[in-house]
Protein backbone atom coordinates (compact mmCIF):
# COMPACT_ATOMS: atom_id res chain seq x y z
CA UNK A 1 0.00 0.00 0.00
CA UNK A 2 1.54 2.96 -1.15
CA UNK A 3 1.93 5.84 1.38
CA UNK A 4 -1.24 7.72 2.09
CA UNK A 5 0.09 10.89 3.35
CA UNK A 6 2.20 11.06 0.19
CA UNK A 7 -0.75 11.50 -2.11
CA UNK A 8 -2.16 15.05 -3.52
CA UNK A 9 -5.58 16.18 -2.45
CA UNK A 10 -6.75 15.55 -5.95
CA UNK A 11 -5.42 11.80 -5.39
CA UNK A 12 -6.56 10.91 -2.24
CA UNK A 13 -10.33 12.27 -3.38
CA UNK A 14 -9.91 10.07 -6.71
CA UNK A 15 -8.93 6.50 -4.82
CA UNK A 16 -11.73 7.52 -2.36
CA UNK A 17 -14.19 7.69 -5.65
CA UNK A 18 -12.96 4.66 -7.30
CA UNK A 19 -13.25 2.75 -3.68
CA UNK A 20 -9.26 1.50 -3.59
CA UNK A 21 -9.11 3.39 -0.07
CA UNK A 22 -11.85 4.24 2.04
CA UNK A 23 -12.25 7.75 3.91
CA UNK A 24 -11.61 6.31 6.83
CA UNK A 25 -8.12 5.07 5.81
CA UNK A 26 -7.43 8.40 4.63
CA UNK A 27 -7.79 9.99 7.66
CA UNK A 28 -6.33 7.66 9.68
CA UNK A 29 -3.64 8.17 7.83
CA UNK A 30 -3.35 11.94 8.75
CA UNK A 31 -4.34 11.40 12.19
CA UNK A 32 -1.18 8.62 12.46
CA UNK A 33 1.05 10.72 10.65
CA UNK A 34 -0.22 13.94 13.00
CA UNK A 35 0.61 11.58 15.83
CA UNK A 36 4.40 10.77 14.97
CA UNK A 37 5.07 13.99 13.33
CA UNK A 38 3.53 17.01 14.71
CA UNK A 39 5.20 17.23 17.84
CA UNK A 40 8.23 18.09 16.34
CA UNK A 41 6.67 20.55 14.05
CA UNK A 42 3.96 22.05 15.89
CA UNK A 43 1.88 22.75 13.06
CA UNK A 44 -1.43 22.05 14.72
CA UNK A 45 -3.46 24.36 17.61
CA UNK A 46 -5.97 21.39 17.62
CA UNK A 47 -6.70 17.63 16.03
CA UNK A 48 -10.51 16.83 15.44
CA UNK A 49 -10.04 12.89 15.89
CA UNK A 50 -12.93 11.70 16.86
CA UNK A 51 -15.17 14.33 14.98
CA UNK A 52 -13.18 13.43 11.87
CA UNK A 53 -12.82 9.86 12.25
CA UNK A 54 -16.90 9.80 12.47
CA UNK A 55 -17.35 12.17 9.34
CA UNK A 56 -14.95 9.95 7.56
CA UNK A 57 -16.86 6.87 8.27
CA UNK A 58 -19.93 8.47 7.67
CA UNK A 59 -18.49 9.38 3.87
CA UNK A 60 -17.68 5.49 3.69
CA UNK A 61 -21.00 4.46 4.40
CA UNK A 62 -22.78 6.93 2.03
CA UNK A 63 -20.77 5.74 -0.75
CA UNK A 64 -21.38 2.29 0.32
CA UNK A 65 -25.12 3.01 -0.10
CA UNK A 66 -24.18 4.52 -3.67
CA UNK A 67 -24.85 7.84 -3.20
CA UNK A 68 -22.63 11.09 -3.49
CA UNK A 69 -20.76 12.53 -0.62
CA UNK A 70 -19.77 15.27 -3.02
CA UNK A 71 -17.09 16.92 -4.57
CA UNK A 72 -14.53 16.29 -1.70
CA UNK A 73 -15.88 13.51 -0.19
CA UNK A 74 -13.34 12.23 2.36
CA UNK A 75 -10.32 14.80 1.74
CA UNK A 76 -8.75 15.29 5.09
CA UNK A 77 -8.06 19.66 5.16
CA UNK A 78 -6.92 21.40 8.09
CA UNK A 79 -8.23 24.79 9.07
CA UNK A 80 -6.39 27.84 10.18
CA UNK A 81 -7.49 28.68 13.28
CA UNK A 82 -8.85 32.29 12.85
CA UNK A 83 -11.97 30.25 10.77
CA UNK A 84 -14.39 29.44 13.04
CA UNK A 85 -15.71 25.93 13.74
CA UNK A 86 -18.42 25.47 15.74
CA UNK A 87 -18.48 23.88 19.11
CA UNK A 88 -14.11 23.87 19.00
CA UNK A 89 -12.13 26.61 20.31
CA UNK A 90 -10.95 29.19 17.45
CA UNK A 91 -8.41 31.22 19.07
CA UNK A 92 -6.40 32.96 16.54
CA UNK A 93 -3.31 32.48 17.87
CA UNK A 94 -4.15 34.50 21.03
CA UNK A 95 -4.26 34.20 24.46
CA UNK A 96 -7.36 36.16 24.46
CA UNK A 97 -9.33 33.72 22.61
CA UNK A 98 -8.00 30.79 24.14
CA UNK A 99 -11.44 29.36 25.40
CA UNK A 100 -13.40 30.94 22.89
CA UNK A 101 -15.91 28.45 21.17
CA UNK A 102 -17.61 29.66 18.44
CA UNK A 103 -21.74 28.57 18.16
CA UNK A 104 -21.29 28.99 14.34
CA UNK A 105 -19.37 27.32 11.22
CA UNK A 106 -17.93 29.67 8.48
CA UNK A 107 -19.49 29.74 5.56
CA UNK A 108 -16.62 28.01 3.68
CA UNK A 109 -17.00 25.18 6.86
CA UNK A 110 -20.37 24.83 6.12
CA UNK A 111 -19.61 24.73 1.91
CA UNK A 112 -16.65 22.33 2.55
CA UNK A 113 -18.38 20.10 4.88
CA UNK A 114 -21.26 20.19 2.33
CA UNK A 115 -18.86 18.86 -0.11
CA UNK A 116 -17.82 15.63 2.15
CA UNK A 117 -14.79 17.35 3.36
CA UNK A 118 -13.17 15.79 6.66
CA UNK A 119 -11.69 18.57 9.22
CA UNK A 120 -8.78 17.18 11.15
CA UNK A 121 -7.78 20.19 12.50
CA UNK A 122 -7.09 23.72 13.41
CA UNK A 123 -3.72 25.27 12.79
CA UNK A 124 -0.91 27.65 14.42
CA UNK A 125 -0.80 31.01 12.99
CA UNK A 126 0.25 34.43 14.20
CA UNK A 127 -2.15 36.30 16.46
CA UNK A 128 -4.88 37.99 14.91
CA UNK A 129 -2.95 36.91 11.56
CA UNK A 130 -0.10 39.59 11.97
CA UNK A 131 3.11 38.21 11.33
CA UNK A 132 4.98 36.57 8.58
CA UNK A 133 6.68 34.14 10.39
CA UNK A 134 4.07 32.42 12.46
CA UNK A 135 6.31 33.25 15.24
CA UNK A 136 4.05 35.67 16.85
CA UNK A 137 1.29 32.87 17.88
CA UNK A 138 0.83 32.96 21.58
CA UNK A 139 0.88 29.13 21.32
CA UNK A 140 3.45 27.16 19.75
CA UNK A 141 6.57 27.67 17.78
CA UNK A 142 5.96 26.27 14.26
CA UNK A 143 8.80 24.90 12.16
CA UNK A 144 9.03 24.99 8.53
CA UNK A 145 9.37 21.35 7.52
CA UNK A 146 12.54 22.38 5.40
CA UNK A 147 14.67 23.22 7.68
CA UNK A 148 13.50 22.93 11.46
CA UNK A 149 15.28 25.76 12.55
CA UNK A 150 13.70 28.05 10.23
CA UNK A 151 9.64 29.75 9.66
CA UNK A 152 7.16 28.03 7.97
CA UNK A 153 5.99 31.83 7.67
CA UNK A 154 3.17 33.14 7.95
CA UNK A 155 0.42 34.05 9.18
CA UNK A 156 -0.47 30.46 7.71
CA UNK A 157 2.76 28.98 9.22
CA UNK A 158 0.54 25.81 10.31
CA UNK A 159 -1.50 25.42 7.22
CA UNK A 160 1.58 25.68 5.28
CA UNK A 161 3.61 23.24 7.17
CA UNK A 162 0.93 20.48 7.99
CA UNK A 163 0.78 20.28 3.78
CA UNK A 164 4.48 20.09 3.25
CA UNK A 165 5.02 17.69 6.03
CA UNK A 166 2.10 15.54 4.20
CA UNK A 167 0.65 15.58 7.84
CA UNK A 168 -2.93 16.33 5.75
CA UNK A 169 -2.89 17.09 1.85
CA UNK A 170 -4.76 20.05 1.55
CA UNK A 171 -5.27 23.34 4.72
CA UNK A 172 -7.31 26.43 4.50
CA UNK A 173 -5.41 30.27 5.54
CA UNK A 174 -6.72 33.37 5.07
CA UNK A 175 -4.48 36.54 3.22
CA UNK A 176 -4.46 40.24 4.32
CA UNK A 177 -0.99 40.88 2.63
CA UNK A 178 0.39 37.72 2.21
CA UNK A 179 -0.52 34.92 5.03
CA UNK A 180 -1.23 32.39 2.18
CA UNK A 181 1.39 33.39 -0.59
CA UNK A 182 4.57 33.22 1.55
CA UNK A 183 4.20 30.61 4.15
CA UNK A 184 3.32 28.78 1.02
CA UNK A 185 6.81 29.94 -1.05
CA UNK A 186 8.26 29.01 2.09
CA UNK A 187 7.31 25.63 2.43
CA UNK A 188 7.61 24.97 -1.30
CA UNK A 189 3.77 24.59 -1.93
CA UNK A 190 0.99 26.41 -4.25
CA UNK A 191 -1.23 28.80 -2.52
CA UNK A 192 -3.81 31.25 -3.74
CA UNK A 193 -5.45 34.49 -2.54
CA UNK A 194 -8.15 35.05 -4.58
CA UNK A 195 -10.03 38.16 -5.58
CA UNK A 196 -11.76 40.14 -3.21
CA UNK A 197 -15.08 38.87 -2.54
CA UNK A 198 -14.89 35.57 -4.20
CA UNK A 199 -15.28 33.94 -1.52
CA UNK A 200 -17.03 34.78 2.19
CA UNK A 201 -15.45 35.90 4.83
CA UNK A 202 -18.34 35.50 7.47
CA UNK A 203 -16.85 33.61 10.28
CA UNK A 204 -13.36 34.52 9.44
CA UNK A 205 -12.54 36.64 12.58
CA UNK A 206 -11.58 39.94 11.24
CA UNK A 207 -8.54 41.51 10.92
CA UNK A 208 -8.29 44.30 8.16
CA UNK A 209 -12.26 43.95 6.19
CA UNK A 210 -11.12 45.01 3.22
CA UNK A 211 -8.17 43.13 2.41
CA UNK A 212 -8.64 39.48 4.15
CA UNK A 213 -9.40 36.48 2.16
CA UNK A 214 -9.77 33.05 2.82
CA UNK A 215 -8.00 30.84 0.36
CA UNK A 216 -6.34 27.21 -0.10
CA UNK A 217 -2.98 25.41 0.59
CA UNK A 218 -2.99 22.47 -1.37
CA UNK A 219 0.14 19.78 -3.03
CA UNK A 220 -0.44 20.63 -6.29
CA UNK A 221 -2.86 23.40 -8.12
CA UNK A 222 -5.47 21.35 -9.03
CA UNK A 223 -5.72 20.97 -4.92
CA UNK A 224 -6.59 24.04 -5.04
CA UNK A 225 -9.19 24.59 -8.08
CA UNK A 226 -11.04 21.69 -6.69
CA UNK A 227 -11.32 23.56 -2.97
CA UNK A 228 -12.03 27.03 -4.60
CA UNK A 229 -15.00 25.46 -6.70
CA UNK A 230 -16.84 24.82 -3.82
CA UNK A 231 -15.93 27.77 -1.45
CA UNK A 232 -16.08 30.36 -4.19
CA UNK A 233 -19.42 32.14 -4.73
CA UNK A 234 -21.52 35.13 -2.93
CA UNK A 235 -22.74 34.33 0.01
CA UNK A 236 -25.85 36.72 2.12
CA UNK A 237 -23.96 36.25 5.07
CA UNK A 238 -21.07 38.43 3.61
CA UNK A 239 -22.12 41.44 2.09
CA UNK A 240 -18.69 42.40 0.66
CA UNK A 241 -18.97 38.80 -1.45
CA UNK A 242 -19.38 39.26 -4.70
CA UNK A 243 -22.61 37.88 -6.88
CA UNK A 244 -19.83 37.65 -10.16
CA UNK A 245 -20.18 33.89 -11.26
CA UNK A 246 -17.97 30.53 -10.23
CA UNK A 247 -16.55 29.80 -13.27
CA UNK A 248 -15.29 25.81 -13.59
CA UNK A 249 -12.14 25.66 -12.53
CA UNK A 250 -11.38 22.32 -12.91
CA UNK A 251 -12.68 21.66 -15.92
CA UNK A 252 -10.19 24.98 -17.26
CA UNK A 253 -7.30 23.81 -15.61
CA UNK A 254 -5.87 22.14 -19.17
CA UNK A 255 -5.94 24.87 -21.63
CA UNK A 256 -2.60 25.76 -20.98
CA UNK A 257 -0.95 29.15 -21.61
CA UNK A 258 -0.22 29.49 -25.21
CA UNK A 259 -0.98 32.68 -26.39
CA UNK A 260 -1.00 34.21 -22.85
CA UNK A 261 0.70 37.51 -22.61
CA UNK A 262 2.32 37.80 -19.39
CA UNK A 263 4.34 41.30 -17.69
CA UNK A 264 7.05 41.01 -15.41
CA UNK A 265 6.83 44.63 -13.50
CA UNK A 266 10.77 45.94 -13.26
CA UNK A 267 9.60 47.79 -10.05
CA UNK A 268 9.72 43.49 -8.59
CA UNK A 269 13.17 42.94 -9.95
CA UNK A 270 15.15 45.31 -7.90
CA UNK A 271 18.87 46.25 -8.14
CA UNK A 272 19.36 44.20 -4.57
CA UNK A 273 16.88 41.49 -5.14
CA UNK A 274 18.53 38.08 -3.95
CA UNK A 275 20.13 36.19 -6.90
CA UNK A 276 18.78 32.80 -6.50
CA UNK A 277 15.65 34.24 -6.36
CA UNK A 278 15.83 36.15 -9.58
CA UNK A 279 17.56 33.98 -11.33
CA UNK A 280 14.63 30.98 -10.52
CA UNK A 281 11.85 33.82 -11.38
CA UNK A 282 13.36 34.42 -14.83
CA UNK A 283 13.89 30.58 -15.55
CA UNK A 284 10.34 29.87 -15.25
CA UNK A 285 9.32 33.05 -17.30
CA UNK A 286 11.70 31.32 -19.84
CA UNK A 287 9.85 27.95 -19.15
CA UNK A 288 6.64 29.75 -19.73
CA UNK A 289 7.73 31.45 -23.25
CA UNK A 290 8.74 27.36 -23.82
CA UNK A 291 4.91 26.66 -23.33
CA UNK A 292 3.72 29.29 -25.80
CA UNK A 293 3.29 32.49 -23.71
CA UNK A 294 4.23 35.58 -24.30
CA UNK A 295 7.19 37.74 -21.98
CA UNK A 296 7.17 41.72 -21.48
CA UNK A 297 8.03 44.05 -19.26
CA UNK A 298 5.79 46.49 -17.74
CA UNK A 299 5.42 48.76 -15.04
CA UNK A 300 3.69 49.02 -11.64
CA UNK A 301 4.71 52.41 -11.15
CA UNK A 302 3.10 52.86 -7.18
CA UNK A 303 4.83 49.70 -6.00
CA UNK A 304 7.16 51.80 -3.84
CA UNK A 305 4.02 52.86 -2.25
CA UNK A 306 2.87 49.33 -1.46
CA UNK A 307 4.44 49.11 2.76
CA UNK A 308 3.39 52.28 3.81
CA UNK A 309 -0.11 52.54 2.16
CA UNK A 310 -0.60 48.71 3.59
CA UNK A 311 0.64 49.49 7.03
CA UNK A 312 -1.56 52.19 7.35
CA UNK A 313 -4.67 50.73 6.08
CA UNK A 314 -4.25 47.12 7.88
CA UNK A 315 -3.31 48.10 11.12
CA UNK A 316 -6.24 50.97 11.12
CA UNK A 317 -8.76 48.56 10.18
CA UNK A 318 -7.29 46.11 12.54
CA UNK A 319 -7.18 48.66 15.44
CA UNK A 320 -11.07 49.25 14.64
CA UNK A 321 -11.60 45.29 14.43
CA UNK A 322 -9.69 44.34 17.18
CA UNK A 323 -11.89 46.95 19.79
CA UNK A 324 -13.99 43.97 20.41
CA UNK A 325 -12.05 42.25 22.26
CA UNK A 326 -13.02 43.74 25.74
CA UNK A 327 -13.47 40.92 28.14
CA UNK A 328 -17.20 41.93 28.46
CA UNK A 329 -18.87 39.24 25.82
CA UNK A 330 -16.69 36.62 25.09
CA UNK A 331 -12.45 36.04 25.52
CA UNK A 332 -10.30 36.66 27.85
CA UNK A 333 -11.73 38.63 30.94
CA UNK A 334 -9.33 40.00 33.87
CA UNK A 335 -10.57 39.06 37.26
CA UNK A 336 -9.60 41.57 39.20
CA UNK A 337 -10.97 44.71 37.52
CA UNK A 338 -13.24 46.77 39.59
CA UNK A 339 -14.30 49.09 36.92
CA UNK A 340 -15.55 48.91 33.42
CA UNK A 341 -12.61 50.87 32.11
CA UNK A 342 -10.45 48.72 34.01
CA UNK A 343 -11.97 45.27 33.13
CA UNK A 344 -11.15 46.61 29.22
CA UNK A 345 -7.78 47.68 29.50
CA UNK A 346 -6.71 44.89 31.35
CA UNK A 347 -8.22 42.18 29.98
CA UNK A 348 -6.78 43.69 26.18
CA UNK A 349 -3.84 44.38 27.28
CA UNK A 350 -2.84 40.95 29.56
CA UNK A 351 -4.24 39.28 26.60
CA UNK A 352 -2.92 40.60 23.52
CA UNK A 353 0.76 39.85 22.58
CA UNK A 354 3.05 42.64 21.83
CA UNK A 355 3.13 42.37 17.33
CA UNK A 356 -0.86 42.76 17.93
CA UNK A 357 -0.68 45.61 20.24
CA UNK A 358 1.68 47.69 18.15
CA UNK A 359 -0.47 47.26 15.48
CA UNK A 360 -3.15 48.12 17.38
CA UNK A 361 -1.24 51.36 18.65
CA UNK A 362 -0.02 52.22 15.08
CA UNK A 363 -3.68 52.08 13.70
CA UNK A 364 -5.28 53.91 16.42
CA UNK A 365 -2.81 56.57 15.58
CA UNK A 366 -3.61 57.15 11.67
CA UNK A 367 -7.32 56.98 12.66
CA UNK A 368 -7.16 60.14 14.87
CA UNK A 369 -7.59 63.36 15.10
CA UNK A 370 -5.37 65.55 13.50
CA UNK A 371 -3.46 62.50 12.01
CA UNK A 372 -6.06 61.06 9.75
CA UNK A 373 -6.22 63.36 6.65
CA UNK A 374 -2.10 62.89 7.01
CA UNK A 375 -1.95 59.37 7.05
CA UNK A 376 -5.48 57.17 6.53
CA UNK A 377 -6.60 59.21 3.85
CA UNK A 378 -3.43 59.72 2.26
CA UNK A 379 -3.14 55.75 1.91
CA UNK A 380 -6.45 55.42 0.88
CA UNK A 381 -6.05 57.92 -2.45
CA UNK A 382 -2.76 55.40 -2.58
CA UNK A 383 -4.20 52.25 -2.73
CA UNK A 384 -6.41 53.97 -5.46
CA UNK A 385 -3.16 54.81 -8.00
CA UNK A 386 -1.52 51.10 -6.74
CA UNK A 387 -5.42 49.71 -8.31
CA UNK A 388 -4.87 52.16 -11.28
CA UNK A 389 -1.69 50.41 -11.82
CA UNK A 390 -3.24 47.32 -12.31
CA UNK A 391 -6.34 47.89 -14.34
CA UNK A 392 -3.92 49.40 -16.54
CA UNK A 393 -1.23 46.74 -16.93
CA UNK A 394 -4.17 44.05 -17.49
CA UNK A 395 -5.59 45.98 -20.35
CA UNK A 396 -1.95 45.20 -22.36
CA UNK A 397 -1.71 41.73 -20.56
CA UNK A 398 -3.48 38.89 -19.23
CA UNK A 399 -1.00 38.36 -15.98
CA UNK A 400 1.61 39.56 -13.82
CA UNK A 401 4.66 37.19 -12.50
CA UNK A 402 6.61 38.16 -9.84
CA UNK A 403 8.87 36.83 -7.00
CA UNK A 404 6.17 35.80 -4.37
CA UNK A 405 9.07 37.12 -1.27
CA UNK A 406 12.18 38.79 -1.18
CA UNK A 407 14.55 36.16 0.37
CA UNK A 408 13.72 32.32 1.19
CA UNK A 409 12.40 31.20 4.50
CA UNK A 410 14.00 33.03 7.54
CA UNK A 411 15.88 31.87 10.78
CA UNK A 412 13.93 31.84 13.49
CA UNK A 413 14.51 35.18 15.80
CA UNK A 414 16.24 37.05 12.63
CA UNK A 415 13.11 39.64 11.94
CA UNK A 416 11.86 39.98 15.57
CA UNK A 417 14.36 42.45 16.52
CA UNK A 418 13.16 45.25 14.03
CA UNK A 419 8.96 45.23 13.13
CA UNK A 420 10.44 47.01 10.18
CA UNK A 421 12.06 44.43 9.04
CA UNK A 422 9.42 41.95 9.37
CA UNK A 423 6.75 44.04 7.51
CA UNK A 424 9.42 44.56 4.61
CA UNK A 425 8.84 40.72 3.96
CA UNK A 426 5.16 41.79 2.44
CA UNK A 427 6.96 43.85 -0.15
CA UNK A 428 5.63 41.75 -3.27
CA UNK A 429 2.23 40.56 -1.64
CA UNK A 430 0.30 43.68 -0.09
CA UNK A 431 -0.27 44.89 -3.03
CA UNK A 432 -2.88 42.49 -4.19
CA UNK A 433 -4.67 42.36 -1.33
CA UNK A 434 -5.41 46.40 -1.78
CA UNK A 435 -5.49 45.98 -5.27
CA UNK A 436 -8.17 43.39 -4.70
CA UNK A 437 -6.55 40.97 -7.18
CA UNK A 438 -5.82 37.04 -7.51
CA UNK A 439 -2.63 35.80 -7.14
CA UNK A 440 -1.12 32.49 -6.83
CA UNK A 441 2.50 31.84 -5.40
CA UNK A 442 3.76 28.22 -6.97
CA UNK A 443 7.23 26.64 -5.88
CA UNK A 444 9.73 27.24 -8.84
CA UNK A 445 12.97 25.99 -7.39
CA UNK A 446 15.49 25.69 -4.49
CA UNK A 447 17.98 28.40 -3.28
CA UNK A 448 21.90 26.53 -3.10
CA UNK A 449 20.81 25.70 1.21
CA UNK A 450 17.70 23.67 -0.61
CA UNK A 451 15.04 26.63 0.71
CA UNK A 452 11.95 26.73 -1.69
CA UNK A 453 11.54 29.63 -3.74
CA UNK A 454 8.40 31.08 -4.70
CA UNK A 455 7.09 32.36 -7.95
CA UNK A 456 3.91 34.99 -7.94
CA UNK A 457 1.23 34.65 -10.84
CA UNK A 458 -1.26 37.48 -10.48
CA UNK A 459 -4.24 38.08 -12.65
CA UNK A 460 -7.11 40.91 -13.20
CA UNK A 461 -10.22 40.43 -10.77
CA UNK A 462 -11.88 37.47 -10.94
CA UNK A 463 -9.13 35.92 -13.06
CA UNK A 464 -8.61 33.07 -11.06
CA UNK A 465 -9.15 30.53 -14.22
CA UNK A 466 -6.23 32.27 -15.90
CA UNK A 467 -3.88 32.72 -13.12
CA UNK A 468 -4.88 28.76 -11.89
CA UNK A 469 -4.31 27.43 -15.64
CA UNK A 470 -1.12 29.20 -16.05
CA UNK A 471 -0.15 27.12 -12.12
CA UNK A 472 -0.98 24.10 -13.48
CA UNK A 473 0.99 24.51 -16.51
CA UNK A 474 4.16 25.67 -15.40
CA UNK A 475 3.31 23.20 -11.86
CA UNK A 476 3.48 20.55 -15.11
CA UNK A 477 6.87 22.03 -16.72
CA UNK A 478 8.74 22.78 -13.82
CA UNK A 479 7.80 19.25 -11.75
CA UNK A 480 8.73 20.39 -8.66
CA UNK A 481 7.11 17.79 -6.32
CA UNK A 482 9.33 15.10 -8.03
CA UNK A 483 12.37 17.01 -8.26
CA UNK A 484 12.24 18.09 -4.25
CA UNK A 485 10.67 17.28 -1.27
CA UNK A 486 11.19 18.65 2.65
CA UNK A 487 14.22 15.97 4.40
CA UNK A 488 14.23 18.04 7.60
CA UNK A 489 11.68 15.52 9.56
CA UNK A 490 13.30 12.52 7.84
CA UNK A 491 16.14 12.82 10.48
CA UNK B 1 6.72 63.54 11.58
CA UNK B 2 7.75 62.20 14.79
CA UNK B 3 5.22 61.16 17.55
CA UNK B 4 5.89 62.93 21.30
CA UNK B 5 5.78 60.12 24.25
CA UNK B 6 2.40 62.42 25.22
CA UNK B 7 0.95 61.30 22.45
CA UNK B 8 1.84 57.64 22.43
CA UNK B 9 0.20 57.47 25.97
CA UNK B 10 -2.71 59.36 24.45
CA UNK B 11 -3.48 56.77 21.50
CA UNK B 12 -2.74 53.60 24.30
CA UNK B 13 -5.58 55.47 26.04
CA UNK B 14 -7.99 55.41 23.26
CA UNK B 15 -7.13 52.07 22.50
CA UNK B 16 -7.22 50.92 25.88
CA UNK B 17 -4.61 49.88 26.44
CA UNK B 18 -2.10 49.71 29.28
CA UNK B 19 1.88 49.36 29.03
CA UNK B 20 4.74 50.21 31.74
CA UNK B 21 6.46 52.84 31.39
CA UNK B 22 9.64 50.92 29.84
CA UNK B 23 7.51 49.48 27.22
CA UNK B 24 6.17 52.65 25.99
CA UNK B 25 9.99 54.03 25.56
CA UNK B 26 10.40 51.15 23.32
CA UNK B 27 7.07 51.31 21.94
CA UNK B 28 7.15 55.42 21.20
CA UNK B 29 10.67 54.69 19.11
CA UNK B 30 9.61 51.59 17.44
CA UNK B 31 6.05 53.64 16.02
CA UNK B 32 8.61 56.44 15.16
CA UNK B 33 10.79 53.96 12.78
CA UNK B 34 7.43 52.87 11.44
CA UNK B 35 6.01 56.10 10.90
CA UNK B 36 9.13 57.48 9.82
CA UNK B 37 9.00 54.75 6.69
CA UNK B 38 4.92 55.74 6.13
CA UNK B 39 5.88 59.38 5.58
CA UNK B 40 7.31 58.13 2.36
CA UNK B 41 3.59 58.83 1.17
CA UNK B 42 4.29 62.32 1.54
CA UNK B 43 5.97 62.04 -1.88
CA UNK B 44 3.02 61.34 -3.86
CA UNK B 45 0.51 64.13 -5.05
CA UNK B 46 -2.79 63.01 -3.76
CA UNK B 47 -4.80 65.72 -3.53
CA UNK B 48 -6.87 64.95 -6.82
CA UNK B 49 -7.55 60.95 -6.26
CA UNK B 50 -10.58 59.67 -5.09
CA UNK B 51 -9.75 56.98 -1.35
CA UNK B 52 -10.77 53.71 -1.90
CA UNK B 53 -11.84 52.07 0.71
CA UNK B 54 -13.34 48.92 -0.95
CA UNK B 55 -11.75 46.01 -1.89
CA UNK B 56 -14.17 45.42 -4.96
CA UNK B 57 -16.84 47.44 -6.13
CA UNK B 58 -19.38 45.73 -4.72
CA UNK B 59 -22.54 47.89 -3.50
CA UNK B 60 -26.10 48.32 -2.51
CA UNK B 61 -25.36 44.44 -1.09
CA UNK B 62 -29.36 44.77 0.24
CA UNK B 63 -31.14 41.64 1.58
CA UNK B 64 -34.65 40.77 1.77
CA UNK B 65 -36.21 42.61 4.92
CA UNK B 66 -37.47 38.93 6.39
CA UNK B 67 -37.38 37.89 9.74
CA UNK B 68 -35.65 34.60 10.13
CA UNK B 69 -34.70 32.70 13.58
CA UNK B 70 -30.95 34.51 15.27
CA UNK B 71 -28.55 32.67 17.72
CA UNK B 72 -30.79 32.11 21.10
CA UNK B 73 -29.42 33.96 24.03
CA UNK B 74 -28.08 31.00 25.72
CA UNK B 75 -26.27 30.64 22.60
CA UNK B 76 -25.26 34.09 22.81
CA UNK B 77 -24.38 33.79 26.34
CA UNK B 78 -21.69 30.46 26.15
CA UNK B 79 -18.50 32.25 26.03
CA UNK B 80 -19.51 34.87 28.43
CA UNK B 81 -17.04 35.40 31.06
CA UNK B 82 -19.59 36.09 33.36
CA UNK B 83 -23.92 36.44 32.73
CA UNK B 84 -26.77 36.76 34.55
CA UNK B 85 -30.38 35.73 33.93
CA UNK B 86 -30.15 36.54 30.21
CA UNK B 87 -27.50 39.09 30.58
CA UNK B 88 -23.38 39.91 30.24
CA UNK B 89 -22.62 41.13 33.61
CA UNK B 90 -20.02 43.32 33.79
CA UNK B 91 -18.18 45.34 36.47
CA UNK B 92 -19.95 48.67 37.54
CA UNK B 93 -19.17 51.46 34.63
CA UNK B 94 -19.43 54.73 37.01
CA UNK B 95 -16.65 54.03 40.16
Amino acid sequence: MEDLHCLTGTEILSRIRSRQISATEATRSCLDRIDSVDPRLQAFRAVLREEAVARAEAVDQTLSRGADPGPLAGLPLAVKDVICLAGHPTTCGSRILRDFVPRFDATVIDRLRGAGAVFVGKTNMDEFAMGSSTENSGYERTRNPWDLERVPGGSSGGSAAAVAADLVPVSLGSDTGGSIRQPAAFCGLPGLKTTYGRVSRFGLVAFASSLDQIGPIGKCVEDLARLLAVIAGQDPRDSTSSPAPVPDYVGMLDRGIAGLRIGVPKEYFPTGLDAEIGTAVRRSLDRMTGLGASVEEISLPHTGYTIPTYYILATAEASSNLARYDGARYGRRDPGARELGEMYRRSRSGGFGAEVKRRIMLGTFVLSSGYYDAYYLKAQKARTLLKQDFDRAFREVDLIVTPTTPTAAFRFGEKTDDPLEMYLSDIFTATMNLAGVPALSLPCGVTRQGLPIGLQIVGPPFGEADVLRAGAALESDLGFRSLHRPRALER
Amino acid sequence: MAIEIQTVRHIADLACLEFSEEEIQVLSRQLNEVLVYIGKLSELDIRAIEPTSHGTEVSHAFREDRVVPSIPASEALANAPESREGHFTVPKVIG
